[in-house]
């Protein structure tokens, strides 16, 4: 009864462990992804039990909605209350801003929809007298179909709010906090089948870091760390493709062009993190007339990133694993969040919660 | 006597306990309601319409009474493989037989939405009967509400059983050294009403597995000689994922898992992984788990296996005392991991 394809086959589960075994490093090693599709898949399949004790493998930044600062959704919040119709990704609605959700500003009145593709916000433009507003959320995955609905002779009552980010400077912002020894990048699949593999190489030159491109079947991962461990044991460190099957070193020309075309790199705010530069998209001047920025006048609350006592700071940057957290599944569970990791089903407070990755067994 | 060409519905009077609802019972309901009334001979029973039922012992009766009641909201009301009817038969009659009670007796109420169409009851009805005639148990008394529209979304069924155990299973009884037993595949019934919600536009061949189990697991408890039988649940809402951590922590013990001896059709897996919802939390409405002493296993399994409805009945755990109740999950590719309790059934009102 099992299924045709072999990507869980325990044989080769049990090659690629006797091979990450042979390729343990002697010194403490840490693997950051940055995906929150690879942390379900490691955690669901229960992967770190095949790490050897001196390899750490955290979630970085991987959770898009878990790294969109509040202050956006603020903004987003303040947009509803002036009367748009506010359409976004799901996990987005419950995230909390500074004071509230996009959910809690719905309960109290706005009109907040969520829809599963940016092509959604359209038709209900067009099916719409009132302002409608799309929240674009996500990374080099989502951005392409942002740009795809703005090019395609987009209703007048439509407008976006973008929040873009980019994974590569991510990467590299990383690197560079204090006392986060990161010793190699398992890169995400899906951002890859889009930007290919030459922006990470174009980033991460000269930093001497194993870089693998991952799918994210509990193979696919297996042998990606198999991989990494293998560059670092050769010390040849480089940027290395894990993940042929789909991803294509020149990514997505067609994508990237949409992204081009649409978009200009911008300095922008991660949750928790701050500021990287030129690790975000805006609108270009040509689009300005969508941007929703420019059509509402909004009025914002103090702001607060993060609640005193939350660690999603030092999880979104890989210097904390979830249950170093005191809040973790005691004040904060997917049911009462405190913070945005175990809100979005992409953050690793909720892929731990739910798929009890509290330690490796 | 049978209704008017345009009363084709339920109303309010179907519930005011007046004419029309003494009409409702004597033609839609009570006919097909009347078999294994003999099983209760000499009681007043269903067709007295008293003010409540009286149930015969059986002559040999020994052991325990074991008595439970179950309320069923599922949406939609009609779903592949089954409706509402077949499910509160089921949902009551399973709860019996995984506390190793024979059900002797059931009751039946009926919270129905004003306009309710008079064919979707009697489907319902007719499907409920077929049920527990499976199981040929009589329904020894019952009652019917109608509430206005848009108070209650369609139909809501309680069902009230009441059996006798010689032994009473308890969900708490297990060892460590057990072994663990599913009478057959996971997830068929939550992912098969989720396939049929509209929102997903999905075309699916998933059916649900609600089904009275009682008849496959009889012969257990028949020969449980040397009561070797130390625990069973009914994996309903909340799935495998829920029932297991509930039988750990009544017990205290560990209980482990091998993912890849689950039972499970592909549909179910392809679905789960189409939509993210773990067939491990999703309910079943046809099956049990089943624990036993380890010499016992093979024989319990043999067993299942010769009920059409065991047929992929599977050894898939063990009981062990190595994380006193937790559930440990050793993955199919080689991994192990917690497999915790669900916050709740990812799909709303399935059962």
């Amino acid at each position: 009864m099992s299924s045709s394809f072999h990507f869980s086959d325990p044989k080769r589960g049990r090659a690629l462990a006797d091979a990450i075994r042979i390729l343990s490093p002697p010194d403490p090693f840490k693997i950051v992804h940055v995906c929150g599709t690879h942390e379900m898949a490691i955690t669901r399949n229960g992967l770190r039990r095949f790490l050897p004790k001196t390899v750490d493998l955290l979630e970085g930044p991987g959770c898009p909605v878990c790294v969109t600062p509040a202050r956006d959704i603020d903004t987003a919040i303040a947009i509803a209350k002036a009367g748009a119709i506010l359409c976004t990704y799901g996990d987005m609605i419950r995230v909390p801003g500074s004071e509230l959700s996009l959910d809690e500003a719905r309960s109290e009145g706005c009109d907040v929809r969520t829809v599963l593709s940016s092509a959604d916000a359209s038709v209900i433009a067009r099916e719409s007298h009132h302002e409608v507003v799309f929240f674009a959320v996500g990374f080099e995955t989502t951005a392409p179909m942002t740009a795809a609905i703005l090019l395609d002779n987009p209703p007048r009552n439509l407008s976006v709010l973008v929040s873009h980010k980019l994974i590569p400077p991510a990467l590299v912002a990383l690197l560079d906090l204090p006392d986060n020894r990161i010793g190699a990048y398992l890169a995400p699949g899906h951002v890859s089948t889009i930007i290919g593999t030459k922006p990470y190489e174009e980033w991460l030159t000269g930093r001497r870091i194993p870089v693998v491109v991952g799918g994210f079947e509990p193979l696919d991962i297996l042998y990606a760390i198999a991989l990494i461990l293998r560059q670092h044991r050769d010390d040849a460190p480089r940027v290395e493709n894990g993940y042929p099957r789909a991803v294509d070193p020149e990514g997505n020309p067609a994508a990237q062009k949409l992204l081009d075309e649409v978009f200009e790199i911008a300095d922008v705010g991660w949750r928790g993190i701050g500021t990287i530069p030129s690790s975000g998209l805006r609108l270009r001047e040509g689009f300005a007339q969508l941007d929703a920025l420019d059509r509402f006048d909004v009025e914002l609350p103090a702001e607060q990133d993060v609640i005193p006592g939350c660690r999603c700071p030092d999880i979104l940057t890989a210097r904390a694993i979830p249950s170093d957290c005191a809040l973790f599944a005691t004040r904060c569970t997917p049911l009462s969040p405190v913070g945005p990791c175990m809100v979005g089903a992409e953050g690793a407070c909720s892929i731990w919660f739910r798929y009890g990755g509290e330690r490796p067994l | 006597m049978s209704p008017s060409k345009k009363e084709t519905q339920i109303t309010q009077l179907h519930g005011a306990g007046g004419e029309l609802m003494g009409e409702l019972l004597e033609w839609l309901i009570l006919p097909r309601l009347d078999f294994a009334q003999d099983k209760n001979l000499g009681a007043i029973g269903l067709s007295a319409l008293d003010d409540g039922a009286t149930i015969a012992l059986p002559e040999e009766a020994e052991g325990k009474l074991v008595l439970t009641t179950d309320s069923h909201v599922v949406q939609p009301i009609f779903f592949p493989g089954g409706d509402i009817g077949r499910l509160a038969a089921a949902g009551t009659i399973n709860d019996l037989s995984v506390m190793g009670a024979r059900p002797i007796a059931l009751t039946l109420a009926a919270i129905i939405e004003e306009g309710f169409p008079f064919a979707d009851l009697e489907r319902i009805i007719d499907s409920f009967a077929s049920a527990i005639e499976e199981v040929d148990v009589p329904v020894v008394c019952g009652d019917t509400k109608v509430m206005p529209a848009g108070d209650v979304d369609g139909i809501l069924l309680n069902t009230t059983g009441l059996g006798i155990a010689k032994r009473a299973i308890s969900d708490a009884g297990l060892r460590p050294g057990d072994r663990v037993l599913l009478t057959g595949t996971i997830g068929d019934h939550g992912m098969a009403l989720l396939a049929a919600r509209e929102e997903f536009n999905l075309s699916t061949t998933l059916e649900s597995d609600v089904a009275p189990i009682w008849p496959m697991l009889a012969p257990l408890f028949e020969s449980d000689e040397g009561e070797s039988i130390h625990a069973m649940k009914d994996p309903t809402r909340g799935g495998l994922a829920a029932a297991l951590n509930e039988m750990a922590r009544k017990s205290t013990t560990c209980i482990e898992i091998v993912e890849s001896a689950i039972p499970m059709r592909d549909p179910v897996r392809g679905l789960s992984e189409l939509l993210g919802i773990s067939p491990l939390e999703v309910a079943n409405e046809g099956k049990a788990i089943v624990v036993v002493a380890p010499e016992a296993a093979d024989e319990t399994l043999r067993l299942l296996r010769e009920h059409p409805l065991g047929a992929d009945a599977a050894i898939v755990g063990i009981v062990t005392d190595e994380y006193p109740g937790r559930v440990i999950l050793d993955t199919e590719v080689g991994g192990r991991r917690f497999l915790d309790m669900p916050l709740g059934d990812p799909v709303p009102r399935i059962c």
